[in-house]
């Protein structure tokens, strides 16, 4: 047994030495930051206890970030995973095209974000880009998409939605032909309609991979400000600071270790809180083989 | 009326489609035109390749896509080398504070190395390897994900199996080579798709950590190729686009078939 | 024997040869912010080959991006033990720079007397953000004002002489109405003008329609600002009218977005940089002219672009090579050369005395519009915590354009968020 124990500790030594280093090393450090001030030149940092947190409480643009994020995750999580599910039972079954179509749902997964963010800001472009273009067919007028306070965010989650609704899509349609065909089968004798199928069947049999993907469009969510970088620059009048560009801005453009520190900190808790959310709360509830 | 339902079903499932391949056929069109036609659409056009030419000599692209493809190597290869044994470990092994360490590894899952750039950009730093291509990579290789996944797929390993390839003398590595790693081909494929295609898209980490051309990934690079004071110019840009995501995508069209089978084998749902 | 001719020619190389003997074998890096799209990354590998092949000192250049990915880029770098020795960032970024503590003053790079008079031969507005504490901190590279490029064929269409450019705010508003083109439905295909007002940008617009109103935004210092101020306020509310008078389109216009839009035909007007023309020049199929922007009575600009600084973890050696690659920069031939291939302004009068600077501007006159309004222009907006405040400042600017906030609310908003960063740089 002992012997077993310290084969197994030699095992997992790498992966747990590389985990701590880069993920529980720098949450820890940078909580510490967080109770201190920036050090700048040839100032050293001072412990200002919960200083930093007050004065995040009455930062605007902190506030601003954290509800753009809200409305960003309240978005973009439904609404990538019920097209990633829509997309799979369509290309579940058989019709015209099937390949290519699947195609097409997954070509924004290889596409990196950097990428395609620029070609969105052509689409988004006013008067001439694709979208004040196809409005204008219609009679529509122009619209600044990127520059009006009131659809710049909407457009960002369109982009985000776009990009992630294809990648959830294989799991879901991985999920689907692993389905016993028997059990379609057997509804179809028993007379039961398409809709009451799904219903009772498949979303239930389909409870784990949705929790999969819940958990990955969750930290999406957080983690995906590319596009931000890219379009925005979280502008305009912060309108599409998410809380990750805030960080970034506040650590590699302001230089403000405290801020940053502080702003991971918040960032951290409400990761953990979300987590706790899905896996204690939900978690209990997904039916698992 | 039900094959009507159908009918529009397909035509729903077609437009979705149309509206998902939109931006590349927009990037298909514009780098294959002269600029003057990036913002109107003329079947007379004519084709040209000097967007890709023009975006090619602008910038070290050769060097971009080695850097990206040493980074997706390192990081793919050192995931497989590291989370395999701890997988293993989790999988089959009993031992002291295995709960408790499972519950401290699988916190990375949501606490991503990406929130942590401050964190990390710092440990770089006091490390010396601000602007390696190994500090790209470094945060990722113990991926809790990766983990998590060969875990499950090993814990469906038949014990017979195990026992009897203990019983002919295999040690403990013997048997994980031989008998795990065999049957879990499926998961290593799939998560070997989703790690190629996170780290060849990731942007964040990498524009913080690297500071020139001998280590900057092609997102980066392509970033900073975009970003110009002069204004955009759509076609180099979307010719620069296409040729930074092109392996990806043939390399999906090529072997789609088969990953979505891996998917499902490894039984990521 | 090409060799030996270019360093006769260069006074200054000459001048630096026991510093260059010394550095024989050093190796610097250089950082340096400028547009992709033409060939000035090519343009700059040639001088940083031209300067090994005379002095044997390797200058790796790295293009970092915009102005701002540059100085994120530099800062993070040298915080991060391994940045650069030189790096062209934001002349308006010194009181920050300086602030970081990562500045090498050219003091303590080794400027001495004679170098001193050098400096005495630049433009005297391209040094205004080189100066605090006594000391020097930059020396001008790749300098610009604002200028407007417009579209002299949409003139003679609505009717405007297109030699006759607006010198008044209220010429620009009425010419800039009339340049606006409706479809039959009504929907707008030109816009009179437009300006940038997104992230990177907005401050340098408003910094030069602060100066068009006769105000200045900020104290020497850099420790003060005065945005709640009636003359700024004016300065927002004309840009903000601009908007709802349909001169210019609603809401924020985005930098990258002028130059496409300009050579589309879709802005009669675009307020850029002088470092565009020569992209302009290659891609405009219509004729156009460049001219400096009109102010409230009279043309008035402000000046931008990027200053070369030194930073203190090169050690003496790398300095010394950063200094005399700088000098060799500034090589009347080469800043002409620099010109002529950018656009942007030739940092010192003897540029212009060149030879071929001189034939240049006679074939092409509009090359030398720009340094016409030198007398006229101020210094770019540059405090301490210089990009927190362009960022409240943005913000605000961003809200007032967009309809969200009057002036006079974005401006007293302005005014708090800086008092605010700035609060610890006040001197009591």
């Amino acid at each position: 047994m002992r012997k077993e124990s310290l084969q197994a500790w030699l095992l997992l030594l790498p992966a747990l030495v590389l985990l701590v280093a880069f993920t529980h090393w720098p949450a820890a450090t940078t909580i510490i930051d967080s109770f201190y001030t920036t050090p700048k030149g040839s100032r050293p940092p001072r412990f200002v206890g919960i200083e930093n947190y007050a004065d995040l409480m009455t930062d605007p643009v902190f506030w601003t970030a954290l509800r753009n994020n809200a409305i960003y995750a309240v978005w973009t999580i439904p609404a990538s995973v019920i097209l990633a599910l829509v997309m799979a039972l369509a290309v579940n079954t058989a019709m015209p095209g099937r390949a290519l179509v699947r195609m097409a749902y997954f070509t924004p997964t290889m596409l990196p974000m950097i990428a395609v963010a620029n070609i969105w800001l052509f689409f988004y472009t006013p008067d001439y880009g694709l979208f004040d273009h196809i409005l204008s067919w219609f009679g529509g007028g122009r619209h600044n998409w990127l520059g009006d306070r009131a659809t710049a965010l909407p457009a960002m989650i369109a982009v985000a939605v776009w990009k992630e609704a294809g990648f959830f899509m294989i799991f879901y349609l991985a999920a689907l032909q692993a389905m016993p065909p028997d059990l379609k089968e057997c509804a179809a004798l028993e007379g039961s309609s398409r809709w009451n199928f799904f219903r009772r069947v498949t979303i239930p049999l389909l409870m784990p991979t949705t929790l999969f993907v819940l958990v990955n469009a969750v930290i999406n969510a957080f983690r995906l400000v590319d596009h931000v970088v890219v379009m925005t620059r979280g502008g305009p009048d912060n309108a599409t600071t998410l809380l990750l560009y805030y960080i970034y801005e506040a650590g590699f453009r302001f230089w403000d270790q405290a801020l940053a520190a502080t702003l991971t900190v918040v960032l951290l808790g409400l990761l953990g809180l979300l987590a706790w959310l899905q896996f204690g709360v939900l978690g209990k509830r997904v039916h698992y083989r | 009326m039900k094959v009507s339902t159908r009918f529009l079903e397909i035509i729903g499932a077609w437009m979705l489609a149309i509206i998902w391949v939109l931006p590349l056929l927009y990037a298909l069109w514009t780098a294959f035109h002269p600029g003057e036609f990036a913002t109107r659409f003329s079947l007379t056009a004519p084709l040209t390749l000097e967007n890709f030419r023009n975006a090619w000599a602008a910038a070290p692209f050769a060097r971009y896509f080695l850097n990206t493809t040493i980074l997706v190597t390192l990081i793919l290869v050192a995931q497989f080398i590291v989370c395999t044994p701890a997988a293993f470990a989790f999988a089959r092994m009993e031992f002291a504070g295995r709960n408790v360490v499972f519950a401290i590894m699988l916190m990375q899952l949501m606490i991503m190395p990406d929130v942590l750039l401050v964190g990390n950009y710092r440990s770089m730093a006091k490390l010396g390897l601000v602007d390696t291509i190994l500090a790209i990579a470094l945060p990722y290789l113990g991926s809790a994900f990766g983990i998590f996944l060969l875990r499950q797929t090993f814990l469906t390993v038949p014990q017979q199996l195990d026992d009897a390839a203990r019983l002919e003398g295999c040690t403990l590595l013997g048997r994980l080579w031989r008998v795990y790693v065999p049957l879990a081909r499926p998961t290593y494929i799939a998560y070997g798709l989703v790690s190629v295609s996170y780290h060849w898209n990731n942007f964040l980490w990498p524009l913080v950590i690297t500071n020139s051309v001998n280590t900057r990934p092609l997102t980066v690079g392509l970033s900073i190729f975009a970003s110009t004071d002069q204004g955009i110019d759509w076609s180099i840009i979307t010719a620069a686009t296409l040729m930074t995501s092109a392996p990806l995508l043939v390399a999906f069209l090529l072997f789609q078939r088969q990953f979505v089978q891996s998917f499902m084998r490894a039984g990521i749902r | 024997m090409i060799r030996r001719r270019t360093l006769l020619a260069s006074t200054a190389a000459t001048l630096a040869a026991p510093a260059i003997a010394r550095a024989q074998g050093t190796k610097i890096s250089f950082y340096y912010p400028i547009a992709v799209g033409g060939p000035i990354p090519a343009i700059v590998d040639g001088y940083c080959k031209e300067f090994q092949a005379k002095t044997g000192i390797e200058v790796a250049p790295v293009y970092a991006g915009n102005y701002g990915e540059t100085l994120t880029k530099a800062v993070t770098a040298i915080k991060g033990g391994s940045g650069p020795a030189m790096a062209v960032l934001l002349a308006a970024e010194m009181h920050a720079l300086q602030d970081l503590d990562i500045l090498a003053s050219l003091e303590d790079v080794g400027l001495d007397a004679e170098g001193k008079k050098w400096l005495e031969g630049f433009y005297p507005a391209f040094l205004a953000n080189s100066r605090a504490d006594g000391k020097l901190w930059s020396i001008p590279f790749q300098r610009s004002t604002a200028v407007m490029y417009y579209n002299k064929a949409a003139f003679a269409e609505a009717g405007l002489d297109p030699e006759k450019f607006p010198r008044t705010w209220a010429e620009l508003q009425a010419a800039a109405i009339k340049l606006t083109k409706k479809d039959a439905a009504g929907k707008v295909t030109r816009w009179g003008v437009k300006m940038a007002a997104d992230t990177g940008n907005a401050q340098w617009t408003f910094g030069a329609l602060a100066n068009q109103a006769g105000h200045v935004l900020m104290n020497e210092a850099g420790t003060e600002t005065y945005f709640n101020h009636p003359k700024a306020i004016e300065a927002l509310a004309y840009w903000r009218g601009l908007g709802t008078s349909g001169a210019s389109p609603d809401g924020v216009s985005n930098w990258g977005q002028l130059s496409p839009d300009f050579l589309e035909g879709n802005a009669a007007i675009i307020q850029h940089t002088t470092g565009n023309l020569t992209n302009i020049r290659a891609n405009a199929k219509f004729p156009f002219g460049i001219v400096g922007l009109p102010g409230k009575d009279g043309p008035r600009t402000v000046v931008g672009g990027g200053n070369i600084y030194f930073f203190k973890n090169a050690n003496p050696a790398e300095r010394k090579a950063a200094l005399a690659f700088a000098r060799f920069l500034a090589e009347p031939d080469r800043a002409a050369d620099w010109s002529m291939k950018t656009g942007y302004i030739a940092t010192q009068p003897a540029a212009y005395e060149t030879k071929t600077l001189k034939d240049y501007i006679a074939g092409f006159p509009a090359a030398d519009v720009a340094r016409g309004y030198l007398p006229v222009a101020v210094g770019e907006l540059s405090t301490f915590e210089n990009q927190k405040v362009y960022a409240a400042l943005t913000n605000n600017v961003q809200a007032c354009l967009s309809g969200q906030k009057t002036p006079a609310q974005a401006m007293a908003d302005t005014q708090a968020e800086a008092d605010r960063i700035l609060k610890s740089y006040k001197k009591a």
